[in-house]
């Protein structure tokens, strides 16, 4: 098992085990439940995929009620796959707690960022910013795109303005402060990406 | 939600701490590890600056030290507090003394607190 469905609570702050005030983001982490076992002779790779978030099976798409109803009978509104070299003995239905991890280790977390709406090239890109005063009119303009008569074209990828947020976006070796294993709370050091309320995976790091 | 988060602070609240004000003089007795042993250190000063909340509250300790003032922040409900002892309570008509800073010697007592 290499890692975890979750959804971000919020930030406060945490005594870590030595005693130091730390900022942590609480994370709900599971109960998970495994819905499907991928193995090496039917699919050609190994992997978990993992139910999250329990809603009823009245309130899902037939398609997806049907492929769970193979594993239990209980609906979830967050699907996801976790690579994992070694499946055997697992079986649909198997429910996985906080177990697998522990205090101090480091962990990988993913999840989508809040969106920003429209976001010129300063905010989206850190371009540097113009002066604001002495006559100055190049406050948070992006300069030049490209030369002119050659290539005669902005290239590909130019760093510009647009859309900004709702991406996929990983922090790696963020330290687990504590668990509590009543609650299935992961406390983690650090921010995580998204809103609160945001549904992230958790990934163990391989040794 | 929020209530997840504020039982996660209160379970970090002391409740062997005991009440004190800006203006006290206070002994901090502090843990310090140093290896495999871990010892108590006092830290006695004025009590400058106190900020509220679960968790996160903190408070500002000022001493004077060989001539020089020394001011440490201590979170309230720190584990590394052994525990806190009242010396004196001060008699202030504000929350934050940053004007201490500005005085030295007999400028910076600060009035005892009668209790009539």
């Amino acid at each position: 098992m290499n890692g975890m469905i979750g959804k971000k609570i919020g930030m406060t702050s945490a005594f870590s085990p030595d005693g130091r005030l730390v900022p942590v983001t609480v994370v709900q982490v599971g109960p998970c439940v495994v819905t499907q076992v991928k193995t090496m002779d039917k699919d050609g790779y190994t992997a978990l995929q993992l139910g999250f978030d329990e809603t009823p099976v009245e309130r899902l798409s037939k398609p997806v009620a049907g492929h769970l109803k193979k594993a239990c009978d209980k609906g979830f509104r967050v699907l996801k796959e976790f690579r994992t070299q070694n499946v055997d003995g697992i079986e649909p239905g198997a429910v996985l707690n906080l177990d697998m991890f522990a205090i101090g280790e480091k962990v990988t977390v993913a999840g989508t960022t809040k969106g920003r709406g429209f976001q010129g090239t300063v905010k989206r890109h850190g371009f540097s910013r113009g002066p604001e005063t002495h006559g100055n009119r190049n406050h948070r303009k992006p300069g030049s795109i490209g030369n002119s008569a050659w290539p005669a074209k902005v290239i590909k990828g130019k760093r510009m303005p647009g859309h900004m947020g709702v991406d996929r976006e990983t922090v790696k070796n963020l330290t687990i402060v504590d668990i509590k294993h009543n609650d299935n709370l992961l406390l983690l050091k650090g921010a995580v990406p998204g809103s609160k309320t945001g549904v992230v995976e958790i990934h163990k790091i391989d040794k | 939600m929020t209530n997840v988060i504020e039982k996660l602070e209160k379970e970090q609240m002391r409740l062997d701490i005991p009440k004190f004000d800006s203006g006290d003089t206070i002994k901090v007795h502090v843990k310090i590890r140093e290896g495999e042993k871990e010892r108590i250190q006092i830290f006695q000063g004025v009590v400058i600056k106190k900020t509220k909340g679960h968790a996160g509250a903190r408070f500002t300790v000022r001493k004077i030290s060989g001539g020089v003032g020394v001011e440490r922040i201590f979170p309230l409900y720190s584990p590394a507090i052994d525990k806190i002892e009242i010396v004196t309570k001060g008699r202030v008509r504000r929350s934050k003394l940053y004007y201490l800073r500005n005085l030295r010697g007999k400028a910076a007592r600060i009035k005892e607190k009668r209790f009539a």
